[in-house]
């Protein structure tokens, strides 16, 4: 589903991404662990298509497309979703008008006519339900004023309702207490298929208790340094990040 | 010929046209002398610094339209809002138009200035509030030596209006450019309250300079709702005068939405003479092109408990000129005074500029005012927030300068008319919403 291949990115020309390799396949959970400032933000910003970072080398290929020449909103016809770390507060629009706008933009991009009002307040209700979102919370502005938690379920509700193949969930886990990070992991699991990859980018293990990841990638200064199972994730939640340091000096 | 020598050396011509009452006529002939001292403001006032009127006098304009045209119902059928029952005021050429119009007697007057300054029904009304509140400078004295038309309403005590009243302006262009002058005059008795809506449009490409004068009293607890839509062609040119003297517990509220015209100056003024008032002053100014609108504001605090409310937000693309000036005067009896006041900016282009000035005087130490203005571009941040949702960068930034400009519209008591407005708004910002308000 997901190639990358020898990514290099930079920003305001500092090399942040240095030679990044990653492949993910349809139905799998990849999770990308790391210190701070290691570069996670910046590959899930990457692959979503922000304008800021310059990609200096290798490519990004999803679906057999190669995203580089593609607009952040072609990227997400295609079905790429960014749950944001994040999310940027809107004040004026709702977050109901906002879902309707962004759906009809999809089934635009897809030669689809707008979706029907009542099938639209359906979907609404079904994928609300599924986050354990109060009716009122849809009419308030796009993130303004939600607290942390409320602005990460906030992220999976839109990834519910915009079912994309592959999403990215960018420390989803902080700003959540343990009750919202149920419901945000339980979200994520009931949306999970054969066709659909999940990449988790976190700094700490326990999200990863929930959304139990296939891989877990290590990324160390822009590169990723190890590769494992799960069992990794226990590992550098045990002893941190300095012995792969040390194991990659040597 | 100068058009102030013109307009001066046609008065007399005019004067004998358009026949008034005596006291009437006198108030004209000092107007008229005023204008002749005064003249035309320059950019070397204060309160003219960024705005020129130049282009807009610089056309041979006709004072008198030739004749009545008869404008057929389908050729304005689009500018009038068919989804509300409204009376209507409709002129054309300046010309009172009786097919088009929809006036009452009934409980209050929605009729034409021309009638209430000649019948002696209405003389009490006249000298009582006419030209009482404006302030005497060039171009109110233009209009007052040049009155002879506009809308007069007067809603008596305890009367709730029962719809909305418009106010339409239209001209033909059967001139090859055209001088304006329509003179508005709104007297709300205690306990009442009207909504009213008004509108200027050209029909043709000549030119059209406005200058409109209004006088609206409102009386102890009455309420007024007053809507400005201007979204005229670029060669029109609209100044609009407005001026609002308001009694104990009243509350008005001026919304001016502006959207089209080669230059449009909106001087309003709010006089509060009594205690427990409120005013509300707010502005959508969305333009592109070289146009150019300048909102000229002041509001003042005479006496205690009073509150005003300015909101004014422009996005300015191109090479488009915005201009806020907002003066808020609290005298030294006006204690406990709350007065607020916003003007917020998005410039599109590198070449559009705004020149924002809020001007603070107060002389009272118990009162709580304040003021900020912003000016930026769009936050990238939102921008690919929404991308990255499927929304396409042009959309996706029509809906943040919507979005910014929206706050303004929450205050907007006729559902049909936010939701006109609502359409407007996504027109000029050339987006198709994914929803309607």
């Amino acid at each position: 589903m997901l190639k990358i291949k020898n990514l290099h990115a930079s920003i305001e020309g500092k090399e942040i991404l240095k030679g990044i390799d990653l492949e993910i396949n349809p139905g799998e959970v990849h999770a990308i662990m790391g210190p701070n400032g290691s570069g996670k933000s910046t590959l899930s910003s990457v692959i979503a298509g922000r304008e800021e970072y310059e990609m200096t080398d290798g490519e990004i290929i999803f679906e057999n497309e190669d995203l580089a020449e593609l607009d952040p909103e072609e990227r997400a016809h295609k079905g790429v979703f960014l749950s944001f770390q994040y999310p940027v507060e809107i004040p004026g629009v709702s977050v109901t008008n906002f879902m309707k706008t962004a759906i009809n933009a999809h089934r635009k991009a897809n030669g689809l006519e707008d979706m029907p009002a009542n099938e639209m307040l359906k979907l609404i209700r079904e994928k609300s339900e599924l986050l354990e979102i109060d009716r009122k919370f849809l009419s308030r502005s796009l993130n303004e004023g939600f607290s942390g938690g409320e602005k990460k379920r906030n992220e999976i509700f839109q990834m519910a309702m915009l079912e994309p193949k592959l999403s990215i969930l960018d420390e989803t886990d902080s700003g959540l207490d343990i009750d919202a990070l149920k419901i945000v992991s339980n979200g994520v699991n009931k949306l999970r298929t054969e066709n659909n990859a999940v990449l988790v980018i976190t700094h700490y293990q326990r999200l990863l208790n929930y959304i139990v990841p296939d891989v877990v990638h290590v990324l160390i200064d822009g590169k990723i340094v190890k590769t494992g199972g799960k069992e990794l994730a226990y590992e550098l939640e045990e002893r941190g990040y300095d012995w792969i340091k040390q194991e990659k000096a040597v | 010929m100068e058009l102030k020598d013109k307009l001066v050396s046609s008065f007399l011509a005019f004067d004998e046209q358009y026949q008034v009452d005596d006291d009437v006529q006198q108030i004209r002939n000092q107007a008229i002398k005023d204008f002749e001292t005064l003249g035309f403001p320059s950019r070397k006032e204060e309160a003219w610094k960024y705005t020129s009127l130049k282009s807009a006098l610089k056309h041979d304009y006709s004072i008198f339209p030739k004749k009545e045209d008869a404008i057929e119902y389908t050729q304005i059928k689009k500018y009038l809002n068919h989804d509300i029952d409204t009376y209507d005021l409709v002129f054309i050429d300046g010309i009172y138009s009786s097919h088009l119009s929809n006036t009452t007697h009934d409980k209050i007057d929605v009729c034409l200035m021309s009638s209430a300054l000649n019948k002696d029904k209405f003389k009490p009304v006249i000298d009582n509030y006419f030209n009482k509140l404006a302030p005497k400078n060039g171009l109110n004295a233009l209009n007052t030596a040049f009155t002879k038309e506009g809308a007069y309403i007067h809603i008596h005590k305890n009367i709730m209006a029962d719809k909305p009243i418009q106010i339409i302006n239209f001209s033909t262009g059967n001139e090859s450019s055209l001088l304006l002058q329509p003179r508005n005059l709104i007297v709300v008795d205690e306990n009442s309250h009207v909504q009213i809506i008004e509108k200027h449009q050209s029909l043709t490409d000549h030119p059209v300079l406005t200058n409109s004068v209004t006088e609206i009293f409102a009386d102890r607890r009455a309420i007024v709702d007053y809507y400005k839509i201007q979204n005229d062609k670029e060669t029109s040119s609209l100044i609009d005068n407005t001026f609002i003297e308001q009694k104990d517990e009243s509350n008005c509220s001026v919304h001016t939405f502006s959207f089209g015209g080669n230059l449009t100056r909106n001087n309003l003024n709010f006089y509060q003479k009594g205690e427990r008032i409120d005013s509300t002053l707010k502005g959508v100014t969305i333009i592109e092109g070289k146009q150019h609108v300048d909102h000229n504001t002041l509001v003042h605090h005479i006496y205690p408990n009073c509150e005003s409310h300015q909101d004014y937000k422009g996005i300015f693309s191109d090479k488009s000129v915005g201009v806020f000036n907002g003066k808020v005067v609290v005298e030294k009896e006006a204690q406990k005074t709350n007065a607020y006041q916003s003007n917020n900016n998005i410039l599109v282009d590198d070449k559009a500029t705004i020149n924002s000035k809020p001007q603070l005087e107060i002389f009272a130490d118990d009162v709580r005012c304040s003021h900020g203005c912003t000016i930026g571009q769009l936050d990238e941040d939102a921008l690919f927030y929404l991308q990255s949702r499927g929304i396409p960068r042009k959309e996706a930034r029509g809906l943040l300068m919507y979005a910014f400009a929206n706050n303004v519209l929450e205050s907007v008591k006729i559902p049909e008319i936010k939701k006109r407005i609502n359409n407007l708004i996504a027109e000029k910002l050339g987006i198709e919403l994914g929803f309607n308000l």
